[in-house]
Parts: structure tokens; C-alpha cells; sequence
């Protein structure tokens, strides 16, 4: 019944969707209140009825309904309650449901907080959601219906993917899609503002917070995925370049574009047809992000399905708003009036250098993931695309941004002078030239260009929290100014600081551990130890043990550092009974330095167990970075002028153009 | 001609960031690894280090996007020690490159190799770079040119400039 009531609720939530599409747009052509406000309540229900879908297919999982097939195929009922919950976005079928379930919560929160939007822009833009909804919804109810029934019902389930079952990798899917979807907001506001015709700064007040919202969780869902990588995947790497962690690295890529830009829509009313551009784009990103992952062209983890008919689907409604969008783009944007004339020194100069070279890399991991694809297709050469591709086109791309990132805040709209902001920055330039020199001092291996990555993550670091000693005059004034500064300084400033900061973590820790890391492979009988980076492992002998679904077979290893004790590490191998599939648990110690890491692997002849220790120097920083640009989002995302709506403009008696000179 | 003058110098400070940028990808890209187990690793560290290399850019044929330096499997381990041996024969790493690609296919290979079915992969990048910049500056030319007519000095303004210039 339960199952039924969520099937009613999925079908009738397609009906709502395709009333959503279809009556505002029109009202938004006529003219007519009435008509347009219907969005509101139709926003609203399409909501409430997937997050009764949602709950019911939840609860088939948690009572571990194995009439209902989708339960059956992915669940088995000795799984912990944490995975049967996570289990439910953990298949095709139930991932679809949550990422409509979230498209509909952006939905309703713009139907719900956004009164003060202009009615028709608030009509079109429910509509245009409206529209992305009937097509997911279309595509759940024909192809991928997680409500179908088996009779009889089995006793026991086929079990769930075990690398799968893990806390992280539970909270990865909810937050990558958050940030996948999110950028429908920005999507549906460009494609709103084609259809009226009109774009002012209002417009990118509105869209800014929403695509901020989507970059924080994309971000974050990203970090996790990675993490997920580096301690199940047993070998300690954190990137791989793979397919499916590109197609969720394009959307970061241009989603982190459009933040920018839609900075300068908002400032200097310019880039208004590359913002909607960037904005249709970043979309599109996520659906081929969707499309790459969910159809089965890949293979990974994450293809689910590998049924040819979704993938048609999916490459359908990808054609349908991708295509259509760009058509939109190409018949309307000539009707926006650019305006907002800049010098190329300037901070709109920088934020288009930082947009240029954001979307050429971006494109650079597009070429590298789909040019497999595409010649496999239309020619008999079939060759692999990996990270020394990506090394040699993404990584040249992005250095010359990382170094001009500091810059950029230090710049003055319209025209900016480099000299004074480089006087600006020239602690912070110090710290960095002085830290690549110790670090060259130290070095005693490694790549000598290990220190200057180092130097450019610490001038990231230094370069974001001069632009904030510098605003509220930390060495140039009393402490009672400093205070009243540092108070009244706009959140969002704190924001970028943490941002471009968290960015300098994430190179420090990936140049760190990238150029430093230590192995040790060895063949160890128990009582024999093995040393590494400072480290003295004994192998104690191994013990077997039964989990809640699984057998384990269990490493012990005692670390000593100089003669003293430190931590005992317990690496372990896990067989799943239902599954019939094993994972590799590593054990890390983590400290300031680094992350020792122990993988236990097979049994050799004798009574010795291969064994495979690494030290990851400052692993910690790429993911304590993610987390910092996440808070970064976050403390931006309160500023005061992105929730109090949108103040009108002061209009500009003089032309501001020569202020500047005047001085 | 003083704008192609900064053009070109515009042009070799970008070629020499270009290639900066690529010695500290090279220099980051280099070997890290994994899976070798114990037995297989070589006597000569030089001849490991090399191993390690070739191994990082070959693809485990059965895994989900791995080099075999990094995988566990089976197949990867006979590779992995293939190429060992033909180290010990004293073999180049293009003559071992080939042998590998000989047997498995041009899909063995992580890096792609540069010939004519592969130019769109390697060109797009910086030619999109390129067209990048060639509509930013045309666009900000026609944007200059629309709001801002650069009118010629009066004749009082001349004389008043070079009276400006001669005091400083």
C-alpha cells in the first residue's frame, strides 16, 4: 500500500509539473495575475507529493520490503539502518526520485521566498523548472519506476554494493546532486530572462545566493567523493580523473565561472550575455554529468543502469534543453543591452581572466573525457584518456590563475592600478618566496618544482588575508578602527578570504602530498616491523571477526615513533556474505604531518601477509581546504545585501568614468 | 607598430608561463604509486624508477580507469612484470611502449599518443584558449569603440599638454 500510495504520488507529481510548465508561461505572455500565481501553490505541491514518494520508497527500505523490486535488488535485511537509508539514493531508480525530490525543493523555496520577485520573472522562471521536472519525471514513470512489484515477495534481498557501505560515500550522492540541480536555478532564471528579454543587476542579485548554494554542496559532494577515494580505494590517491569524477568536476568548473561573472553582472551591469550563457551552460554540464553517469556509457560504480533505452532518454531531454536553450540564447540574447565599460586592469578584467581560464580548463577535462566516447563511435580507434593528459593541458591552464587569483580583489572596478595592489601584496609575496626557499632548503627529494606549489599556496593563503588586514586596516589603525572595520566589513569580503584560502590549502595539500608521499611494500610475517618516514610498524598478526554483514579479517600493526609508542593500526579486509564481494578497509593515523597509511593485503606462503604502508604528507589539507571554500559559500552566502532582495541602484549623476583620474 | 611589439611581448610571457607550467605538471606527474608487490620490485632503483613510469601510463585492461601501477588485479601484476622483464633486456620505454601497445591495442595507453586521430584531443585546448582571447579583445575593442570615440586633441589642449610635459 505504502509502495502504491508512492507510485500515485510520483504520477500525480508529473501531473502537477506539467500544469507548472504550462500555466505560468502562458499567464507570463498575457499578462494575467491569476494565471502566473498559479506557479506558487503548483511549486509548492509537486514538492509535497515527491517528498511522499520519497518517504514511502524510504520506507520500504527501512522495513526492508523486498516485495517492492527496487528493495530486493539493493537491500538485504542484516544491512545497518544508516546504508538501507542511503541505499535508496544508491540505485538508479532511487537517485532519480531524490533528484527530482531536490529540483522541487528549489522550486518551492523559489516559490515560496522569492514574493519579492518580479511576478513574470518569477512565473517563467517556476515554469522553466516546471519543465525540467516533467521531463525527470517522464523519465522515472517509463523507464526507471523504483515502485514495481515482485510476487512472490523474496525473503531476502540481493544485498547493496559494499564499497558503497560507507558513512561518507552515504552523504556524497544527497550533496553532489544538490549542487548538480542547484544550477537549474541558474538555468531556469537565464532561460526567464531570455523569454522576458530583459536582465538587470536585480537578476543577478537573485541568481547569485542560488548558484552559491549549488557551488557550496557540489563542492562539498566533491570533497567527500574524493576522500570516499582516498581511505576505500586502498591506495591513498585522492584524484583520478576518472570520467565520472570529471563529469562532476565540469559543472565546479563553470559553476565556479558563473559565481564570478554574475559578481561582475551584478556590480557593474557588464558580461550580461556571457552570465546567462555561462549560466545555461553550467546546466548543461550537470545533465551530461547525469547523463554520462546514469546511462551506462561508462563504467564505473555509479552506472547503475545500463539499460540502452534510459540512456536514449536521458541523451533526449539533454537534447531537448540543451538545444533548445542555446537556440533561446542565440534568437534572444542580441535583445541585452550590455553595458559597463571597463580597463583590462581591473577587477572586471580580472574576474573575465579568471572566466577564460576557468572555462577553457573546463573545457580541457570536457575534450579529455568525451573525445574517448565520440572517436570510439565513429571510427575503429579506441583509446584511453588519463591523468597524464589531464597534467599536461588542465594543470598548465590553471597555474597562471592560481598566481593572479591574489590580485584580483585588490583591484578597483572599472580601473584598477596593478602596482599599488602588487605594493599591497608584497607581505604576502615575501612569505611565499621565503617559504619555496625553505622548502628547497628542506628538501631532500622530490621534484624541484615541488616548492614553488607550495609557494603558490601559500601566496593564495597570504594574498586573501592581506585583502582583508588591508580593508580593515590592521597595521594602519588604532584597534577601536580595526574592530569597527573588521564588524562592518561585508560578510561576503570574509567570504572570498576563506575561499581563495581554502583554494591555497587544497594546492599546498595536493602539491604536498603529490611530491612527498613515501611507500613501503613488504612482505611481513608477524613480530617482523617495517619503517617508514620516521615510523617503526610492527605487524602483530592478524584476527579473524564477523561484522554486521560481513566476515573480516583484521591487521594489527603497533606504531612507534623513535622508541615511543604512538597508536595501534588496524587495517582489514572484508568479505559480504549476501554481496559475494570484498573491500579493503585501510587504517590511518592522521597528525600534522601527514597520514600514515596501512593497507593489509594477501596471505604469501609462510605465514607473511603483504603489506602496504604509505606516508601522505599534509593529505588532510585538500579536503580541510574543500571544507574552508565550503564555509566560504556559506559565510557569503548571509550576507546582508544577497537576502534583503534587491535595493534599487542609486543612479550616477557624474560620469563615474573619470573619478578615478581626478584623484 | 609598438602594439605588435607589445603584442609579441604579450605572446612570449604567456609561451614562457606555458612552459613553466608544464615543467611543474611533469614534475607533479611523475610517479606515485601503489600496487607492486614485493617480489616484483627490481634490483636497480634507476630501472624500478622506469618501471614505475611506463607502469603509471599503461591501463589495467580489467579495472575501472587504473594504471596498472595501481591496481591489484591479476592482469595488471603479469603486466606490471612484463614490463619489468623487458627492462632487464635493456629495452627502451618507447620500444616496451610499443611492445605493450603491439599486444593490447592503443587503449592500453593513459596518454594518448600523438598522431592524426588524436590532434582534436590535444589541439582543442589551446586553441580554445585561444579563441578565448580573440573575442575577449575583440569584444572589448568593439565595446571601446561603441562608448568611447577617442576625439583628437584640440590644438589648445596640445599646447597645454607639451606645456605639462615640459615641466615634469
Amino acid at each position: 500500500m505504502i509502495a502504491e500510495t508512492g507510485h500515485f504520488a510520483l504520477i500525480l507529481a508529473l501531473a502537477v509539473a506539467v500544469l507548472q510548465t504550462v500555466v505560468p508561461i502562458f499567464g507570463a505572455r498575457r499578462g494575467d495575475a491569476r494565471l502566473m500565481g498559479f506557479a506558487v501553490p503548483a511549486a509548492q505541491a509537486q514538492f509535497l507529493l515527491l517528498a511522499l514518494a520519497f518517504m514511502a520508497l524510504m520506507t520500504a527500505y527501512v522495513t526492508s520490503d523486498f516485495s517492492v523490486q527496487n528493495v530486493y535488488q539493493n537491500s538485504s535485511v542484516a544491512k545497518p539502518l544508516l546504508y538501507k537509508i542511503s541505499a535508496v539514493w544508491g540505485n538508479h531508480e532511487g537517485s532519480m526520485v531524490l533528484w527530482v525530490l531536490i529540483l522541487a525543493l528549489f522550486g518551492a523555496a523559489v516559490a515560496t521566498y522569492g514574493r519579492n520577485l518580479p511576478p513574470t520573472l518569477q512565473a517563467n522562471v517556476l515554469g522553466v523548472q516546471g519543465a525540467i521536472g516533467v521531463a525527470f519525471l517522464l523519465f522515472i514513470v517509463t523507464t526507471s519506476n523504483p515502485f514495481l512489484r515482485i510476487d512472490p515477495a523474496p525473503f531476502e534481498g540481493l544485498g547493496f554494493n559494499p564499497v558503497l557501505q560507507d558513512p561518507a560515500l552515504a552523504f556524497h550522492p544527497p550533496f553532489l546532486y544538490a549542487g548538480y540541480v542547484g544550477f537549474s536555478m541558474a538555468f531556469s532564471f537565464a532561460i526567464a530572462a531570455l523569454i522576458d528579454g530583459k536582465i538587470d543587476a536585480a537578476w543577478a542579485r537573485w541568481v547569485r545566493p542560488w548558484t552559491l548554494a549549488a557551488w557550496m554542496c557540489l563542492t562539498l559532494g566533491i570533497a567527500m567523493g574524493s576522500w570516499w577515494a582516498y581511505y576505500e580505494l586502498g591506495w591513498g590517491g585522492f584524484w583520478f580523473w576518472d570520467p565520472v569524477e570529471n563529469a562532476s568536476f565540469m559543472p565546479w568548473l563553470s559553476g565556479t565561472a558563473l559565481l564570478h561573472s554574475a559578481l561582475v553582472m551584478e556590480k557593474r551591469d557588464a558580461l550580461k550575455v556571457w552570465t546567462i550563457l555561462l549560466a545555461i551552460v553550467t546546466f548543461s554540464l550537470s545533465l551530461v554529468g547525469t547523463f554520462l553517469v546514469r546511462s551506462g556509457v561508462l563504467t564505473s560504480v555509479h552506472a547503475f543502469a545500463v539499460d540502452p533505452a534510459r540512456g536514449v532518454f536521458i541523451l533526449g531531454i539533454m537534447a531537448v534543453f540543451i538545444g533548445g536553450a542555446l537556440a533561446l540564447f542565440a534568437w534572444r540574447a542580441p535583445l541585452l543591452r550590455q553595458g559597463g565599460l571597463f580597463a583590462p586592469i581591473s577587477r572586471e578584467g580580472a574576474l573575465v581572466f579568471n572566466n577564460l581560464i576557468l572555462t577553457t580548463a573546463c573545457a580541457a577535462v570536457f575534450v579529455g573525457t568525451l573525445y574517448p566516447l565520440a572517436l570510439q563511435s565513429l571510427t575503429p580507434e579506441k583509446i584511453s584518456v588519463g591523468p597524464p593528459f589531464f597534467n599536461y593541458t588542465f594543470v598548465p591552464l590553471i597555474v597562471p590563475l592560481l598566481v593572479a587569483v591574489p590580485f584580483g580583489p585588490f583591484l578597483a572596478w572599472k580601473r584598477g592600478d596593478l602596482a599599488a595592489a602588487s605594493q599591497r601584496l608584497f607581505a604576502a609575496a615575501c612569505v611565499a618566496v621565503l617559504a619555496m626557499i625553505v622548502v628547497a632548503a628542506l628538501q631532500q627529494r622530490g621534484p624541484w618544482l615541488a616548492p614553488i606549489g607550495i609557494g603558490i599556496g601559500i601566496w593564495l593563503i597570504g594574498g586573501a588575508l592581506s585583502e582583508v588586514a588591508f580593508r580593515i586596516k590592521l597595521f594602519d589603525a588604532g584597534r577601536a578602527e580595526v574592530i569597527r572595520r573588521a564588524v562592518n566589513l561585508p560578510r561576503s569580503a570574509y567570504g572570498t578570504m576563506l575561499a581563495h584560502a581554502g583554494l591555497g590549502l587544497v594546492v599546498i595539500g595536493v602539491v604536498a602530498t603529490t611530491a612527498w608521499r613515501v611507500e613501503d611494500i613488504t612482505a611481513l610475517k608477524p613480530g617482523e616491523s617495517t619503517e617508514i618516514a620516521g615510523y617503526t610498524l610492527r605487524f602483530e598478526g592478524v584476527r579473524e571477526s564477523e561484522g554486521a554483514n560481513y566476515a573480516e579479517r583484521v591487521g594489527f600493526f603497533d606504531v612507534s615513533r623513535g622508541g615511543e609508542a604512538i597508536t595501534r593500526l588496524t587495517p582489514s579486509k572484508r568479505h559480504f556474505n549476501v554481496e559475494g564481494s570484498a573491500t579493503t578497509e585501510s587504517a590511518i593515523h592522521v597528525s600534522w604531518r601527514g597520514d600514515l597509511y596501512a593497507v593489509l593485503g594477501d596471505p604469501l606462503e609462510g605465514g607473511a601477509y603483504t603489506v602496504r604502508v604509505y606516508f601522505n604528507p599534509l593529505v588532510r589539507l585538500i579536503w580541510l581546504g574543500a571544507l574552508v571554500m565550503f564555509f566560504g559559500g556559506g559565510v557569503s552566502l548571509f550576507d546582508r545585501r544577497l537576502r534583503v532582495g534587491a535595493p534599487v541602484r542609486a543612479k550616477a549623476k557624474v560620469p563615474p568614468m573619470r573619478l578615478a583620474d581626478a584623484k | 607598430m609598438d602594439r605588435l611589439a607589445i603584442i609579441a611581448r604579450v605572446l612570449r610571457k604567456a609561451v614562457a608561463m606555458a612552459g613553466l607550467a608544464v615543467m611543474i605538471a611533469v614534475a607533479l606527474g611523475g610517479p606515485a604509486a601503489h600496487a607492486v608487490e614485493p617480489d616484483e620490485v627490481l634490483q636497480d632503483p634507476a630501472l624500478e624508477a622506469r618501471a614505475r613510469a611506463i607502469s603509471a601510463n599503461l591501463r589495467c585492461l580489467v579495472c575501472q580507469n587504473q594504471s596498472i601501477d595501481d591496481s591489484h588485479a591479476p592482469l595488471a601484476r603479469d603486466l606490471r612484470i612484463l614490463v619489468r622483464e623487458e627492462l632487464k633486456q635493456g629495452k627502451t620505454d618507447d620500444e616496451i611502449l610499443d611492445y605493450v601497445v603491439a599486444r593490447y591495442g592503443e587503449f592500453v595507453l593513459l596518454k594518448p599518443r600523438f598522431v592524426p586521430h588524436n590532434y582534436i584531443l590535444w589541439f582543442a585546448t589551446p586553441i580554445l584558449l585561444a579563441l578565448g582571447i580573440v573575442l575577449i579583445v575583440v569584444s572589448y575593442r568593439r565595446s571601446r569603440a561603441v562608448a568611447e570615440p577617442e576625439a583628437p586633441l584640440t590644438a589648445a589642449e596640445k599646447r597645454r599638454l607639451s606645456r605639462l610635459l615640459d615641466q615634469s
